[in-house]
């Protein structure tokens, strides 16, 4: 059975076994949206009060919120098992186990832990979507939904990536880090604007060295017809790619990190 | 009163010991707490750019902002996560067979849990927005002195009556928890603390038709008003309006803490847990 | 060629050193403070094919550092391993689809799931032919007489269930060798029985390498033929475990049921060791006196109800071996 297919059948028995405790799921669910659509909420508060954001209105953002936290909730579902390395699997020695199995240890780890919760947050970005639209009445046709999908994937692919990064960070200290957060969960919050209005060092950093404004920014603003400066729109549109490469560099530290697991063996 | 209060303060101490262990945990909560506020603060500068007169100006909303960041551990989020284990292994029963009264204890042990947390937080916060942040080029983005020494000594008192009003929310969580066993179900707590202490939104800034009710809601208390009583944007009489709705609140919560635990737990034990 | 060959496996680890109290946790803060340790100093020893080989030591003596090193999942700090022709840590996927393990305390099967669709994913897992599955399967179910379990998940097993669960599932992907790593803790009498003859069989019958390590030292008489000691991560002793007892078995005890009460007993060759009424128990040296002697000698000048001769607990020959070889630190 091929790494994929494997994949698949780990997620299909981690969906049963969450099934098996429906309230608890319910519960999950449902806070986790509340607790997503009040920050969304907190959105148009600030609308309210001020009317903009440097020339955006409060539809406009809407969609980066949307497109933002739709990608991190897929990310944040496929890939939640990297947030519990530390603890499940490195301070109790289930890693071991993990590694004694002949197949990828980023694909165990991901496949025990499916997040269906992150459903949650995923219908905030849905509803925020619709929000959007709604206010925004775009007369987009098939290219514009193709390129905020494609912005969809490489956003989510780029949240992969940096919650792999957190799990690395577990070989060495053994705790979750909230530190880790600052990327991942930071990133999210950071990508919920358009990147303009922060400050140049700032939309440096989240540019060229965690391209969420490459996966995100650039794709969201040309379907708004909001050109980022300096960025003609084909680069607008194989930007969001950045976020596969940066999955590629993400892989190649998780082994470096498993090689330092085996040295030390904690 | 020393021997009454011993177990309580080697909770405390106890607290402190095993959270200073953590220390890459300590210094990276440290550095994500200052990294949120930087971009919260970037967010409402770029609101404030270009707009006329506000219920608070950007400075004291900044203010707001790390003052959020270093009280952050303070917030009620989730119930004691020894009693939800507890609740989990169905032995919160044994909760019981402490020689303590089980309100205080679990107080103690909240406000114990809460203020080491904060207390470990908001120093380096305090350093690197209120005291390094101004050396900087991004001096317009620092954590302001208070307004003055009454605002500073009624902060202290007012922040002081938030850790207690957010002990007795803990308590009052692990309670739910308790009563019925599912650790999860405090999760929507975290989305009502968030939005109604000011965490997502000053509530200043919510519309002005709103601001008597929001002032009076048990939440204001956590944060809000002891960070509207810093900069002086509550002074006077409205301070005293403020801290009374926080005393108000604890001593409410508190009664309805131990009325409600006395009757979930007296459940328990004749389910025999 | 030996299927395990280790040379002079060496591992230290570095740990934290923490100072006592508050102060010293604040001071952690800042500056911490690492001391060396060694886990294992230069360790050799080689295994063939088809052996059964018993792994036992003190806590903390470098048992599990050595099972880890030779499962892949442990860079030695030097030293040179060879399993099957591979170094475990430079091709562990390689390597670890070819080993199964067991650990007594720790479960690799699904908590939520049926037995037998972990089994199924396990399959999929160690990319077991299908076909081939079904046998393997089969055959392990009838073995450890683990059908009636096979539709019930794991949390509702008890131990002894689960426990040959986990054996199964170690054997799935038929592995050329098996580590057990406590394979008996916590279980009852019988279920500790029948779980030492299904290994037995598994080795003589299937001529799978064996490692077993324990605390339980009868399942070592039961089952090594070969046993190795190691403590304070050095290797102390390899050689059969019948050696191994004669070596440190010192004395043996003979106990005598006197029919009528007896006053002092003189018995050459042997001294008294308790009494309790008209038992007495006697310590000789089975070197210079001959047990069939012994009693003869006895029994002829004294009336006897019964006499049986008794060796020291397999525990109490253990320990006293550590304590020959400071194995322990006291």
């Amino acid at each position: 059975m091929n790494g994929f297919a494997l994949y698949w059948r780990f997620i299909a028995v981690s969906v049963r076994s969450q099934m098996l405790y429906p309230t608890a799921f319910v519960l999950r669910f449902s806070s986790q949206f509340f607790v997503t659509i009040i920050e969304f909420g907190g959105v148009w508060v600030l609308f309210a009060r001020f009317g903009h954001v440097r020339g955006w209105t409060f539809a406009q953002v809407a969609l980066f919120y949307a497109i933002a936290s739709i990608a991190f909730a897929i990310a944040d579902g496929l890939s939640r098992g990297f947030d519990t390395v530390g603890p499940l699997f490195i301070k109790t020695g289930n890693f071991d186990r993990i590694l004694l199995r002949p197949r990828s240890s980023a694909l165990q780890i991901t496949g025990q832990d499916f997040a269906l919760t992150s459903a949650g947050r995923l219908v905030q970005g849905l509803a925020a979507f619709a929000v959007a639209i709604d206010l925004l009445k775009p007369d987009w046709g098939v290219a514009e939904f193709m390129l905020l999908a494609w912005a969809v994937a490489g956003g989510a692919s780029l949240f992969i990536s940096l919650k792999m990064l957190e799990g690395v960070l577990a070989f060495w200290t053994t705790e979750a880090l909230e530190v880790a957060n600052t990327l991942t969960y930071g990133g999210e919050a950071a990508a919920q604007y358009p990147l303009d209005i922060y400050t140049a060092w700032f939309r440096k950093l989240m540019t060229y060295f965690v391209p969420i404004g490459c996966s995100l920014y650039f794709p969201v603003a040309l379907v708004l017809g909001h050109d980022a400066p300096g960025v003609p729109p084909w680069l607008a549109v194989l930007a969001p790619a950045t976020g596969f490469a940066f999955l590629g560099v993400a892989a190649a530290v998780w082994r470096l990190g498993i090689r330092y697991y085996t040295s030390t063996g904690s | 009163m020393t021997t009454l209060a011993l177990p309580y303060l080697s909770i405390l101490r106890a607290r402190f010991s095993l959270m200073l262990q953590y220390r890459t945990a300590a210094w990276a909560g440290v550095a994500t707490q200052f990294w949120f506020g930087a971009i919260r603060v970037m967010t409402l500068v770029a609101f404030y750019a270009g707009t006329g007169r506000q219920p608070l100006n950007l400075a004291q909303v900044v203010t707001y902002i790390w003052l959020g960041q270093a009280f952050l551990a303070l917030l009620p989020w989730a119930a004691d996560a020894e009693i939800a284990a507890n609740v989990e292994s169905g032995n919160v029963g044994y909760e019981r067979l402490r020689p303590v009264d089980t309100y205080f204890l679990w107080f103690a042990r909240a406000l114990a849990w809460r203020v080491a947390n904060t207390c470990l937080r908001a120093g380096p916060v305090f350093v690197l927005a209120a005291l390094v942040l101004p050396l900087t080029a991004m001096r317009d983005w620092s954590w302001r002195m208070p307004a003055g020494l009454d605002a500073a000594v009624l902060f202290l008192v007012s922040i002081a009556l938030s850790a207690l009003l957010s002990s007795a929310m803990t308590v009052l969580l692990n309670i739910v928890v308790t009563a019925v066993r599912t650790p999860r179900a405090a999760g929507f707590a975290m989305g009502f603390v968030n939005l109604f202490s000011g965490l997502v939104i000053p509530l200043a800034l919510f519309p002005s038709w709103a601001q008597t009710f929001l002032l009076w809601q048990p939440f204001a208390g956590l944060a809000d008003i002891p960070y509207r009583i810093y900069f002086g944007a509550l002074s006077g009489a409205q301070a005293a309006e403020g801290i009374t709705a926080q005393i108000v609140w604890v001593v409410l919560l508190v009664l309805l803490g131990q009325w409600w635990l006395d009757r979930v737990l007296s459940r328990i034990d004749m389910q025999g847990s | 060629m030996a299927q395990i060959q280790v040379e002079n496996l060496s591992k230290s680890y570095r740990i934290a050193a923490r100072d006592p109290g508050l102060a010293g946790a604040v001071r952690g803060l800042f500056h911490r403070r690492t001391r060396e340790i060694a886990a294992l100093s230069d360790v050799s020893f080689s295994l063939e094919r088809g052996e059964l080989l018993g792994f036992i030591g003190p806590n903390g003596a470098g048992k599990s550092t050595t099972i880890k090193i030779l499962s892949g999942i442990l860079r030695p700090s030097s030293g040179r391993c060879e399993v099957d022709g591979r170094v475990p840590w430079e091709q562990r996927i390689a390597h670890v689809a070819r080993i199964g393990v067991v650990f007594g305390q720790r479960t690799q099967l699904w908590w939520d799931l049926p037995i037998i669709e972990s089994f199924e994913l396990l399959r999929d897992i160690y990319r077991v032919d299908g076909a081939k599955f079904g046998r393997t399967k089969d055959r392990l179910v009838e073995m450890l007489k683990i059908a009636p379990l096979l539709d019930t998940p794991l949390r509702q097993l008890s131990l002894g269930q689960r426990m040959r669960c986990e054996i199964a599932a170690a054997l799935l992907h038929s592995p050329s060798i098996l580590f057990l790593d406590e394979p008996t803790i916590g279980l009852d009498a019988v279920s500790k029985l029948a779980l030492r003859d299904f290994v037995k069989d598994l080795n003589r019958a299937e001529g799978v390498t064996v490692i077993l390590t324990t605390h339980d030292m009868h399942d070592i008489e039961a089952l090594a033929r070969r046993v190795i000691i190691i403590g304070n991560g050095r290797l102390l002793r390899d050689s059969s475990f019948e050696s191994m007892r004669n070596e440190v078995l010192g004395e043996r005890r003979l106990i005598v049921d006197f029919a009528t009460d007896v006053g002092e007993v003189a018995v050459e060759g042997a001294s008294i060791r308790a009494r309790d009424g008209r038992t007495i128990e006697f310590a000789f040296d089975p070197a210079r006196t001959a047990a069939h002697t012994l009693i003869a000698n006895i029994a002829r000048a004294h009336d006897v109800v019964d006499i049986r001769v008794d060796d020291p607990k397999i525990e109490e020959v253990i320990a006293r071996f550590y304590t020959l070889h400071g194995a322990v630190e006291s």
